[in-house]
């Protein structure tokens, strides 16, 4: 048997929180490349794209909300790679991926902020 | 009368494959060939059935890599383009001999996913009619064949990476009794399904589904169950 990994109830969440935030993932995504195509074929360069996000608040939530959804999403999806691939499961692995958690927010909205400022 | 080429699993875990030729015929089923050889070329074969008909789900074994009911397939199904039969115990179960395996860890898995009913009345009291067209008596329905052959458990990618997973066939059992209105424990085996070793652990491979000789859906009972634990989570029910 697996080390006991928080009560059911948690874990239940968990799974809720992965449907949800790839439910936002799909939308993000989906704008995010339109507009990247959309973007590409109009020839602007990244000068030029970074002028246009400056100071705007629209992409600023939106990416904002696409990294926290990331966030979310990813650790908790590597959470069974770990524990069926490396067998590492257990309150080591929840704290591991808790930090991988923080760090991919960290530097998500440290990119936002960048095209933002 | 042409012959067929069968290898056939002796042993445990330290097993090998052995190899025999027994006759064959039209219409033989791969039951039918392991009781060949059992009865004319070698009585120390270790291997089970009791029905032949496909009720009793006693005789899976894995034919050719696939996991399969040996009374209800036909050789020819199995060979499909290949010259001969391997035949093995069913996998992610320990072999206690040959073609036996030990089926104690998936029945109580069974039990730990709270696989038996549980009535709330008495002798008593009058029946509880269930309309026949009724949507949760439906499920019921598309789930209730199962007979227990654990084909399933041993198609499972997930119970071979994940041992405390309770598998396929328990899940579907417990989805059965979920829509049971009949049934009082409810709450009780939502909490013992659900979480990392109960239907959240499905990675959605299908394995089950594609392999159940019965055709039934697991996927579709444990995709059932995500729905409702995950409500009873948000409830605070869980």
């Amino acid at each position: 048997m697996s080390a006991p990994q928080g009560s059911v109830r948690q874990q239940t969440l968990l799974w809720v929180a992965q449907r949800a935030s790839a439910a936002v993932l799909a939308l993000c995504v989906a704008v995010h490349l339109a507009t990247l195509i959309y973007a590409v074929r109009g020839g602007l360069s990244a000068a030029e794209i970074l002028a246009r996000t400056h100071a705007n608040v629209v992409w600023l939530v939106f990416y904002t909300v696409f990294v926290l959804a990331a966030a979310v999403h990813v650790p908790i999806g590597l959470r069974p790679v770990l524990a069926e691939w490396a067998g590492w499961r257990g309150r080591s692995s929840d704290a591991a991926l808790l930090g991988f958690a923080m760090l991919i927010t960290w530097m998500g909205l440290r990119a936002v902020a960048a095209v933002f400022a | 009368m042409s012959r067929l080429k069968v290898r056939v699993w002796r042993g445990s875990g330290e097993g090998r494959f052995e190899s025999f030729e027994v006759p064959r015929h039209a219409s033989q089923t791969v039951l039918d060939v392991v009781t060949y050889i059992q009865r004319v070329l070698d009585p120390t074969l270790a291997y089970r059935f009791a029905c032949r008909v496909g009720m009793c789900g006693s005789c899976a074994m894995t034919v050719n890599g696939i996991p399969r009911w040996t009374c209800r397939t036909h050789v020819d199904v199995a060979l499909k383009d290949r010259g001969e039969l391997a035949i093995a115990p069913l996998r992610n179960l320990p072999v206690i001999r040959d073609l036996v395996t030990d089926m104690t860890a998936f029945f109580d898995k069974w039990a730990q996913a709270k696989g038996g009913f549980q009535g709330s009345r008495t002798r008593r009291e009058p029946f509880h009619a269930i309309a026949p067209e009724k949507e949760s008596r439906k499920r019921i329905d598309a789930a209730i064949e199962c007979i227990g052959c654990a084909v399933c458990y041993s198609a499972c990618d997930v119970v071979a990476r994940n041992p405390g997973y309770l598998g396929p066939a328990a899940l579907n059992r417990a989805w059965t009794l979920v829509n049971d209105e009949r049934d009082a424990a409810r709450a009780e085996r939502l909490r013992a399904v659900a979480g990392d070793a109960g239907c959240h652990a499905c990675h959605t491979h299908v394995s089950c589904t594609e392999r159940c000789p019965k055709q039934l859906s697991p996927t579709a009972a444990i995709a059932g169950l995500k729905r409702e634990t995950a409500r009873a989570a948000l409830r605070g029910e869980l």
